[in-house]
């Protein structure tokens, strides 16, 4: 009834207020964007710069040409960005797959079952996340040493395999939220512990399970604090992170001027794959920080 | 005051009134306080006792075979038949003992001193020149004693359990009970003790490699682990709270009050840091969001779809990048060249790297704020927005009166766990500025240091173990304490139960 006794001329006041804030919004929106991607942009371009090697303050390259890809795929240059990549690469994926099975495992257990210690255990997860990870490092760094892995892929995979733990919590919020009838039939029907965890939760909860696999095998890609300190000066052993940060603060800042159009270049290479297997599950990624955010 | 006349109040009133109640409050919480402490030391002695009263239980009223369990683990189980827990307890035993005997002592007997003889030169008369002898090794002994303590406190509660387990295993036998075998054990480790399997692996993990670590590094905040006392050619040994007062200043000489600063200083920039990155990052994410999801406009998903952007190209890509760009020869100074205006250099100027980082950390921040409001944005009920425009209200007023208490109610814990994780960003800070600029008033740090790029700093340019332990050690306490406050008042961590 409301809407009869409005005049045309409100209607219309209306009606142009609302297309001046949704003008104003989309070029805040468009705005927005254009900051966001600036930086990618900017980083494609300059990939393909051909004049000069380091920094320059323009957009567009005055010369174009693929010479800083090609010298990415030099396995015995003196920093063989290739061997990074494949390093990488296979530290990702074997994290990927270990890391996921124990973080679903811990969460299972901490979500379905009840005994003695479980409080324990979560809050001794809680307390430890409160030391900066840095510290514990140090006296890994010597373990690792004594048992000559400093330098080796396999002992920062076993360190990073061995933190699995302390990522459980968005996994559990996700099996606290599936219906423990499904657990108490299946009970009934005499599967015990064992085939319930395989057979029935685990086919419930492919999100779950695809963020986990999504997100543990972009982590070694990003890391850079445990990286850089486990895997010594030696070029030939280090990841794409240690690399990249070198080729623009090693040598004193001597190799930001020649290594620069070659950074971007392997930034790219790096990133690409990472970005399309990022948006192909991205679903699962936005329901995973979604779910992890409301339940805190 | 009844609840009626505390409704009747306005608001900057009933804040008045919160905190002059708490304050009034206050002194009985502490009598009460204090009045609990007693009875809590009681149940947390009783629970000390109780195991060695068991211990004494056994003995007393154990027969033979239970009493020979002291001696030789597992032997009352053994002798009822349990063989395989059994002969296991026997191994951890004899291993144990081998373990201490042939390698552990060594470790163990120095820890009080941490090494006692220094690498030095001796002059050989045979071959006529100088030979290096070595000498002891703090670091390994320090490292070798951590894990010997830890291995003798786990052999402490093997010991214990399989005297109770024989002892059990007595009275079992004794009704005429059921012995389980090792068929039961294994069926019930799929089963009813299923979360043994489960977390046995992820658990030796976590002990190898973050608990054994995390307390060799508190024990080496007690030592003088330096520069000038690295092993294997120096020995370090036990100092006891020194390092903490030279962090918080009361040791103001030469070097040492160097420290003192540099140490407030990180500390206050740190906690600004935190507030500043959490709470820009909160607000202006959810504004984005609420843009994104505003009624009539167009390509939402495109518009996510780019500042998703931002979260699947690794960090360090766009951190190092972006590093470069503000720098004084890149884009971002050219173009403000090409404006006219003046440069601006975050490796020279304190403040604007301050807020540089602040800015680039938003930048960062959103997406994943807008991710993970969406959603809770979509389920804040139509009909508060109706209500509210029809009293007339601006959308300004209903974001401070709807939006902002909503989410805050909803992201609550999140925001304090992102606080707590800012406080360690070690990323942001590292590859962005690396902490620049330098500061010659500071030991080792830069103006945008926070605690834990400095402790990364202080280990690995300086060594300089001691002062690195000692400020991992103060983080932690930081953080515990934000946590503790906030999460105890925080009720969906209490009532876990009750949500499922």
């Amino acid at each position: 009834m409301k809407r009869l006794n409005l005049t045309n001329r409100q209607e219309g006041h209306q009606r142009r207020n609302r297309i001046i804030s949704n003008t104003v919004t989309y070029v805040i929106l468009v705005l927005i964007s254009i900051i966001w991607v600036f930086p990618f942009v900017y980083l494609l371009l300059q990939s393909f710069r051909g004049e000069s090697t380091g920094v320059v303050g323009y957009l567009l390259p005055e010369e174009w040409t693929f010479d800083n890809y090609i010298a990415l795929f030099n396995f015995n240059d003196q920093y063989p960005f290739i061997r990074w990549y494949l390093t990488t690469l296979m530290i990702a994926v074997i994290t990927c797959f270990f890391q996921t099975i124990l973080v679903l495992m811990v969460s299972y257990a901490l979500s379905r079952m009840r005994f003695k210690g479980r409080q324990g255990i979560m809050k001794m997860i809680l307390v430890i996340g409160m030391f900066p990870g840095f510290l514990s490092l140090i006296a890994v760094y010597y373990v690792l040493r004594q048992i000559n892995m400093i330098g080796n892929p396999f002992g920062l995979i076993l360190v990073y395999i061995a933190g699995s733990a302390m990522s459980y919590y968005i996994v559990k919020g996700f099996f606290d939220t599936v219906p423990h009838a499904l657990d108490e039939a299946a009970m009934i029907d005499g599967a015990n512990r064992n085939t319930i965890f395989w057979k029935i939760i685990l086919p419930l909860s492919k999100p779950i399970i695809i963020y986990t696999i999504l997100t543990s095998f972009v982590a070694p890609w990003g890391d850079f604090m445990m990286s850089s300190y486990l895997l010594g000066n030696n070029a030939d052993n280090w990841t794409v992170a240690i690399g990249l940060q070198n080729w623009l603060t090693g040598n004193n800042g001597q190799n930001l001027s020649h290594y620069f159009t070659r950074f971007c270049a392997g930034a790219v290479f790096t990133s690409i794959p990472i970005v399309i297997f990022f948006f192909c599950l991205q679903r699962y990624y936005v329901e995973g920080v979604t779910g992890g955010a409301v339940k805190g | 005051m009844s609840d009626l006349s505390y409704l009747g109040l306005s608001k900057p009133r009933r804040i008045v009134y919160k905190t002059k109640r708490w304050f009034m409050d206050f002194p009985g919480k502490t009598k009460n306080f204090f009045k609990k402490i007693p009875a809590k030391l009681g149940k947390i002695g009783n629970k000390i006792i109780q195991p060695f009263i068991n211990l004494k239980d056994a003995f007393v009223f154990g027969d033979w075979k239970t009493r020979l369990s002291f001696l030789f683990m597992g032997f009352g189980l053994i002798a009822r038949k349990q063989y395989v827990r059994g002969i296991l307890y026997l191994l951890f035993e004899i291993v144990f003992a081998l373990f201490i005997g042939f390698w552990g002592w060594k470790y163990l007997s120095q820890f009080g001193s941490l090494g006692t003889v220094a690498t030095a030169e001796v002059w050989d008369e045979t071959n006529g020149l100088w030979i290096k002898v070595e000498g002891d090794n703090s670091m390994l002994i320090l490292l070798y004693g951590t894990i010997c303590i830890l291995v003798c406190i786990g052999f402490a509660y093997t010991y214990y359990s399989n005297i109770k387990q024989a002892f059990d295993l007595q009275q079992i036998t004794s009704i005429n009970g059921k012995v389980n075998g090792v068929k039961d054990d294994l069926k019930a480790l799929a089963d009813r003790s299923y979360h043994k399997t489960l977390l046995a692996l992820p658990m030796l993990g976590l002990v190898v490699f973050t608990i054994v670590p995390l307390i060799f590094m508190i024990f080496i905040a007690f030592t003088n682990y330096d520069k000038a006392h690295l092993p294997p050619e120096n020995l370090f040994t036990w100092v006891g709270f020194e390092n903490f007062d030279i962090l918080l200043g009361g040791d103001s000489v030469g070097q040492n009050a160097l420290f003192a600063y540099s140490f407030t200083d990180a500390l206050v920039w740190t906690l600004v840091w935190a507030v500043f990155a959490t709470f820009t990052n909160f607000f202006l994410g959810m504004v984005v969001a609420l843009l994104i999801n505003k009624k009539g406009i167009r390509f939402k998903k495109l518009w996510r779809t780019i500042l998703i952007t931002t979260i699947a190209v690794p960090q360090f890509v766009s951190l190092l990048l972006i590093s470069q760009m503000f720098s004084s020869e890149g884009i971002v100074n050219a173009l403000l060249g090409s404006f006219g205006m003046g440069k601006l250099v975050y490796a020279t100027d304190p403040i604007w790297a301050k807020v540089f980082v602040i800015i680039i950390n938003v930048w960062v921040g959103i997406p994943y704020t807008v991710l993970s409001c969406t959603g809770i944005l979509m389920n804040i009920p139509e009909d508060l927005y109706e209500s509210a425009k029809i009293d007339g209200a601006n959308p300004f007023r209903m974001y401070c009166n709807i939006t902002l208490p909503y989410m805050m109610f909803v992201m609550g814990p999140s925001l304090i766990s992102s606080f707590v994780g800012n406080i360690n960003n070690f990323n942001v800070i590292f590859l962005l500025t690396g902490g620049v600029p330098v500061n010659p008033d500071k030991y080792v740090a830069g103006d945008t240091d926070l605690l834990v790029t400095w402790l990364y700093k202080l280990t690995v340019n300086e060594n300089n173990y001691k002062m690195a332990s000692v400020i991992g050690i103060i983080v932690f306490v930081i953080v515990a304490v934000i946590s503790l406050i906030f999460y105890s008042r925080s009720s969906s961590v209490k009532n876990e139960e009750d949500f499922q």
